[in-house]
């Protein structure tokens, strides 16, 4: 993975790369600003929570970076196209665990007979050795989004976009997938841009934490987050950092109850 | 907003043991991993396993005796009542008059007849094979137009509503014209057909694409499912259920307007189908021969129903979690 990662590096210097970037909708008193002059960089193998109350635009933000939308100013440049997961497992129901994750190496041209071998080492990845024939059904929360990052990751994309994917989950199986996902994104150096409105959650996870403000979404502040991984959320340095980038949130709010 | 975990005073090591060794490290600007063990990371893969079997459905198929007693036995019952109010209503002299109702061995006695003459799977081959033709050709025009109606703004603007007001005309009404344009042959029959089943299989699929939740196509595109590729790979499958109950109805309205055409337009070179079966009895008045025909052209339509397509419909939604038994 090593190679891989000094390959990506060479190739451009960044995964993502936002420039002035701003998003207006049409709404019903006009032309509404959701996202207002956000310029970002993912350097490759990078981890990058985004972090925000309501009405940051962040989903609508993850959505430009992924090309499901176009900004209205403003350039995103990223090394081919990003894979996306949802809060929702977003598996398709008709086609088992395993075939789910092979549709998407299919998508990206990988030959059929390497699909399964593929296919189950992702599972292996995600530990869900046995679960090629489960049906998606049949697995539970925390199962689904395993499977839904497996198939995230046999994209192979150089920036895995993520869209508070934990969130519908229970506080155990939460806690389980962020370690998961730190030992994955340790493993295959690939690079995140991860969503979410939880603060632990983002400084348990992240390199940088990036603070938007909401209404319009603009970069508020950031933080580096020195800890070393393996982290707990629960652990003190985690809380720490939490409590402050909470109260600036905090502030962030306040500003929008003022007038 | 404040954090939604809630801390629990867990017995971790001591946390400034930790912090102490951050002073020293960058990890976050040079994208330095570090990989320590700790015993938490060994517990994992348990914990998972524990989380994964905890909270997996347990799901199985019923067994032989439960399906005897919850779906053989009601519909048994049912037929068995009918039967014996049906031959009380002989036997106590109720309706005395054989050519309004005959006995049910008088039926049966027709039955017998039939299939001693070897006629009786003619007749039933006659007309299934033409319905079952007549679908087949209904499912190659009801799709791509199903597909177009559903995919293609305009289309849909134009024909949309015309293609689900024909589903409440009666394909009866096409045979008149259907005989004029085309005679008394087998293509009318197909055209009939046709007209009667094509709106209901458009109809469906164009309901089941509908029906696509949104982020089955926004999953489709991040990975590069576009265009035609995405209608092949996650359009249809996720339309199916719709078009599969669009299949059903519009089998139901095949073999209906194919009973239509055989009885209006009876014809010696047509061969001898179950509307055929039904006029000539009705000529003959021959009210044996008659409800023979009609149990005949029943019996037909829910085994055809009861082999291909229900069991179709059942096996994609339960291999979608989509069946929920109580």
């Amino acid at each position: 993975m090593a190679t891989t990662l000094a390959k990506a590096a060479e190739a451009v210097e960044t995964a993502a790369r936002l420039e002035h970037v701003s998003k207006s909708f049409a709404g019903p008193g006009g032309q509404q600003l959701v996202l207002d002059d956000i310029s970002l960089d993912v350097a490759p193998g990078e981890f990058v929570t985004l972090l925000g109350a309501s009405g940051c635009g962040k989903s609508t933000l993850l959505n430009l970076v992924a090309g499901l939308d176009r900004p209205t100013a403003g350039s995103i440049t990223t090394d081919g196209r990003p894979a996306l997961m949802f809060q929702e497992h977003a598996l398709f129901p008709w086609l088992t665990a395993g075939k789910n994750i092979e549709l998407a190496l299919r998508l990206r041209g990988v030959p059929k007979n390497d699909r399964k071998d593929k296919a189950e080492r992702l599972l292996e990845l995600v530990r869900l050795k046995g679960a090629y024939g489960k049906r998606v059904h049949e697995l539970s929360g925390g199962m689904r989004q395993r499977v839904a990052l497996a198939r995230a990751l046999a994209q192979e994309s150089n920036l895995l976009l993520m869209d508070e994917p934990f969130a519908a989950l229970d506080a155990i199986t939460r806690d389980v997938l962020h370690d998961e996902l730190t030992r994955i994104w340790g493993e295959t150096g690939v690079s995140v841009l991860f969503v979410t409105h939880n603060v632990r959650e983002a400084v348990r996870l992240a390199q940088r934490v990036v603070l938007l403000s909401s209404r319009p979404g603009r970069v508020a502040r950031e933080w580096t987050v020195d800890i070393p991984q393996p982290r707990r959320i629960e652990d003190a340095p985690v809380a720490e950092l939490s409590l402050e980038i909470t109260e600036v949130l905090r502030g962030e709010i306040r500003r929008h109850g003022q007038h | 907003m404040a954090s939604t975990e809630t801390t629990t005073a867990s017995g971790a090591e001591p946390a400034d043991a930790r912090t102490s060794d951050t002073a020293a490290s960058d990890t976050a600007t040079n994208g330095a991993r570090t990989t320590g063990t700790r015993p938490a990371d060994a517990e994992l893969p348990g914990i998972e396993a524990g989380l994964d079997a905890l909270e997996t459905e347990q799901s199985g198929r019923p067994s032989l005796r439960q399906t005897l007693v919850g779906k053989v036995l009601p519909p048994v019952t049912a037929i068995v009542v009918v039967l014996v109010v049906w031959q009380g209503l002989i036997t106590f002299k109720i309706v005395d008059d054989p050519t309004k109702l005959p006995s049910p061995s008088d039926v049966a006695q027709a039955f017998h007849t039939d299939w001693l003459k070897g006629d009786l799977l003619g007749y039933i081959w006659t007309s299934v094979s033409r319905g079952l033709l007549g679908f087949f050709f209904a499912l190659l025009i009801g799709t791509p137009l199903g597909l177009l109606v559903a995919r293609v703004r305009f289309v849909r603007a134009a024909i949309g509503p015309i293609l689900s007001g024909l589903q409440s005309l009666p394909s009866v009404a096409w045979v008149p014209p259907a005989v004029i344009w085309l005679g008394l042959n087998n293509s009318m029959m197909y055209a009939v057909i046709l007209l009667g089943a094509v709106p209901s299989i458009a109809n469906g699929l164009v309901s089941g694409v509908d029906q696509v939740p949104p982020l089955f196509l926004r999953a489709g595109r991040t990975m590069g499912a576009t265009g035609l590729r995405g209608t092949w790979h996650v359009t249809l499958p996720a339309a199916l259920p719709g078009y599969v109950a669009g299949m059903k109805q519009g089998w139901a309205f095949a073999w209906r307007s194919l009973m239509a055409a055989e009885i209006i337009a009876s014809f010696p070179d047509l061969g001898v189908g179950l509307g055929q079966l039904l006029e000539n009895a009705r000529t003959a008045s021959d009210m044996a021969m008659v409800f023979e025909a009609i149990l005949l052209i029943l019996f037909v339509g829910i085994a055809i129903d009861l082999l291909i397509f229900s069991p179709l419909e059942r096996w994609v939604l339960r291999s979608r979690g989509l069946l929920v038994k109580s």
